[in-house]
């Protein structure tokens, strides 16, 4: 688990927003020779074309003007995006890609980021063969976005009433009960761990290890407690039932500050994609190499949940990838689908195996697995932002 | 009189191999000293060394050779070659005259080996049959390759546990402080600290490696090898005349460096000066502060081409900031983008630049590392820091907390070895490392 910067609550907002615009500089024109040239300057957005064929379009726009500017293909009615590209500083150039039906678009450059832009009409044609383009894509979006945001809120949800509960156990020193909802109660935690890391204020007082700690920080939140609940065997002072309480009435509130920042919270398709490919890299770093739960050893708790995560924001998207990518819908089912099988031989009861019971050969086998569904899961943004 | 002559390796004598194992008929370098009419001893007679063979010898170019001898250690301002073996020693003698001796033979030793001779008086072949060679004999026939050897010492060199050593009382300098806990640190001790670092840099990663490992061979009985790292390609340029290399993340690093043309700005951010009392034996000296960072590519590698922009601040390919222009241009940190300035607050631009760190900067010399794999399928890759500051606790910790809980690249990094060692300043002829300190 890294530590979220607290800058990062900000910026991981506008870089995900960013993520919008699908800069995918190295995607194929499928159609061969046609990337549309766009110049944009302080008063004028200049496209090398007014007509080109639809299918997946691409846009190179150049800034030449001094202020940052941004590029977005809009629909007829000149208010739905199809795409943008936002934050190109000047002199840079940028890739959009789109997907985009046989119609009528406007186009707009927006030097200084203000206003409706410098607009233009754009006529797309037929799309190449084999290039068939749903019209509904933007429903599908929708669709997507509402169905995840309904997963976070119900896992907020779980999670302020596990949290209540665990740390009622871990206050009153009932540590066998403590010690068997912790790896459970984090799940929910850990399901939805891109979200809740976006909070950087939120993520290092719930979720910091103790070597994620700067020199005098006070250490709080989960791993804390995990510390406390399965202590090293020499040089540790217990817990005091004042200071377990105090612990616990922390991880509370917090918990409830994530809950109502979540509840309002929307998303966009590349959120989800990337949240899913994010969730995977976690597992990747940390859950694999036994490192997020070093005291506990209930790593694959974690490991399910980010899988959970990752998977649930997947089958969200499905119906978009199905239409962009549907190879990489296939591929993807398959390695979750093996994945799960490799997790499922480790399930003891309601729980899993503890990862230190784990030997050699299974870590490795759970690590190659890992890899094999990430590398094609990082593809996922790309093909459903188009 | 020879100095400036190099015999090539290739014509070492060999006159010991084929004299049938007596003792080599050659001059040794010792006599020929004294024919030299030399008044110096064992140091400057490094400045001869093989060269005393020139009368025979075709002369080579020197212009692959880095000089020794100066106000401070080669290899720092030294224009960045492409290649690094780097190690530090634990000290396993408590005598102070022996420390000094072995100081005196390493010296001698990289004198030599900077000038792209075989180290020792008879060199790799030159020496009795039956007798091992002194110079390990990798680097026959391969030239200088711009070696430089830069020496450096631990705090745990002047005091231990138990006290102070080597009569070392009173001269730890201030600044060699030991770094603090960063946030995400996962220091490895095998990887960590050292009584006395060794930073052997050269184009040739042969010449390099030579020059550690028969360095490592003098010190036998006196320091053993703590950690040694080898780094296959510079991260950093250090010279206005070379071309900005790039990270494994793929992305140019060290574009803003301090240069070697930049005298004011080394002067101000990597040079000891002003330093009195028991601490001035570190005038025209350095702090090397390393780090072992190893980074995880593979997650990197998966990473939308815009995060990893956004995490970098910079284009990738040409190594612009995103607020616009070419590589060399200066960031604007306030230009307004969407959601926030266009540089992103938590870039790691942003947050390395002297801007945001009281205008403080630092020399970096860091090179790129792969050290196999770690067992799950992935490369141990990543970036072995090195930097060389006037004073790490302004030029180096507060920087290094700030990135290490602000920097959105943090998430791709984890620091797996670390060291800071004072850097005693050059010599001259008859000198040898070090001697300030014991002086």
């Amino acid at each position: 688990m890294k530590l979220a910067s607290p800058l990062h609550a900000t910026v991981a907002l506008s870089m995900v927003a960013m993520g919008l615009t699908g800069c995918t500089t190295n995607t194929p024109q499928a159609d061969g020779d046609g990337s549309i040239q766009v110049t944009s300057t302080a008063d004028a957005c200049t496209l090398s074309s007014s007509t080109a064929p639809g299918g997946t379009v691409k846009f190179t726009v150049k800034n030449e003007g001094s202020q940052v500017t941004e590029f977005y293909l809009l629909a007829q009615d000149g208010l739905r995006i199809i795409g943008e590209v936002e934050n190109i500083g000047p002199g840079l150039s940028r890739d959009l890609v789109v997907m985009a039906p046989e119609g009528e678009y406007i186009t707009a450059c927006k030097p200084g980021m203000l206003g409706d832009g410098i607009r233009a009409n754009l006529a797309l044609g037929p799309a190449p063969a084999g290039q068939g383009v749903s019209t509904d894509r933007a429903e599908k979006q929708e669709q997507a976005t509402t169905l995840y945001a309904a997963y976070v809120k119900d896992q907020t949800e779980q999670l302020v009433t596990g949290t209540k509960d665990f740390t009622d156990a871990f206050a009153a020193g009932d540590k066998a009960k403590a010690r068997e909802l912790y790896p459970s109660v984090r799940m929910h935690w850990e399901r939805i761990e891109p979200i809740a890391e976006s909070f950087g204020d939120l993520d290092p007082i719930l979720d910091a290890r103790e070597a994620d700690l700067e020199k005098g920080q006070d250490w709080t939140g989960w791993h804390r407690a995990e510390k406390d609940l399965w202590p090293p065997a020499t040089g540790y002072k217990e817990m005091s039932g004042e200071s377990r309480a105090a612990l616990g009435k922390q991880m509370v509130s917090d918990t409830d500050e994530l809950y109502s920042r979540t509840r309002d919270m929307t998303y966009t398709p590349d959120q989800l994609a990337n949240g899913a490919k994010e969730l995977l890299d976690e597992v990747a770093t940390g859950k694999v190499t036994g490192e997020e739960e070093i005291w506990s050893h209930t790593d694959l708790w974690d490991f399910q949940a980010n899988v959970d995560g990752a998977r649930i924001a997947y089958e969200d998207l499905k119906p978009l990838l199905v239409d962009s990518d549907e190879e990489l819908d296939a591929t993807l089912q398959k390695n979750f689908d093996s994945l799960q099988k490799l997790l499922d031989q480790h399930k003891k009861g309601d729980g899993f195996a503890f990862y230190d019971e784990l030997d050699e050969a299974q870590v490795q086998e759970l690590s190659t697995a890992v890899d094999a569904l990430a590398e094609p899961l990082s593809k996922l943004t790309a093909a459903v932002v188009k | 009189m020879f100095g400036n002559r190099k015999v090539s390796k290739a014509s070492a004598p060999k006159n010991a191999t084929e004299s049938g194992g007596g003792p080599a008929r050659v001059p040794s370098r010792r006599s020929l000293l004294v024919a030299a009419g030399a008044g110096g001893l064992g140091i400057a007679a490094g400045a001869l060394g093989h060269g005393a063979f020139a009368a025979q010898a075709q002369e080579t170019s020197t212009s692959d050779v880095v000089p020794f001898y100066g106000e401070h250690q080669a290899g720092i301002a030294t224009p960045m070659q492409d290649r690094m073996h780097i190690a530090a020693f634990d000290v396993t003698i408590d005598d102070r005259e022996e420390l000094i001796a072995l100081l005196k033979d390493w010296t001698a030793a990289i004198e030599q080996l900077m000038r792209g001779e075989d180290v020792g008086e008879f060199g790799a072949t030159g020496g009795h049959y039956d007798a091992p060679p002194e110079d390990t004999g990798e680097a026959i026939g391969l030239s200088a390759n711009h070696l430089s050897v830069t020496l450096g010492f631990g705090r745990s060199l002047f005091e231990n546990a138990s006290g102070p050593r080597f009569g070392l009382e009173g001269k730890i300098p201030d600044a060699l402080e030991d770094l603090p806990h960063f946030p995400g640190d996962a220091l490895e001790e095998s990887r960590s600290g050292g009584d006395i670092v060794i930073q052997a840099c050269a184009d040739d990663p042969q010449v390099a490696v030579h020059a550690v490992r028969n360095l490592i061979r003098i010190a036998f009985g006196k320091a053993r090898v703590r950690w040694s790292q080898i780094g296959f390609g510079r991260t950093s340029s250090t010279s206005t005349n070379q071309m900005t290399p790039r990270n494994l993340f793929g992305f140019k690093d060290g574009t803003s460096n301090l240069k070697a043309e930049e005298q004011k700005a080394l002067d101000e951010h990597v040079w000891v000066s002003g330093a009195t009392g028991k601490q001035s034996w570190m005038n025209g000296g350095s702090y090397l502060v390393a780090r072992r960072i190893r980074m995880h590519i593979e997650t990197w590698d998966r990473s939308p081409l815009s995060d990893q922009e956004n995490i970098i601040g910079r284009t990738k390919r040409e190594g612009a900031p995103l607020s616009g222009g070419e590589e060399f241009s200066e960031p604007d940190f306030a230009m307004p983008g969407r959601g926030g300035p266009v540089m992103p607050v938590d870039s790691h631009v942003a947050l390395a630049h002297p801007s945001a760190n009281n205008g403080v900067q630092m020399l970096r010399r860091g090179f790129n590392y792969t050290d196999g794999s770690d067992g799950l399928g992935r490369l141990d890759a990543g970036l072995f820091f090195i930097a060389f500051v006037v004073d790490p606790r302004t030029h180096f910790v507060p920087m290094q907390n700030n990135m290490a809980k602000n920097d959105a690249l943090q998430e791709y990094l984890k620091h797996t070895g670390s060291g800071l060692f004072a850097v005693p300043p050059g010599i001259g002829e008859g000198g040898y490392l070090g001697e300030s300190l014991f002086a």
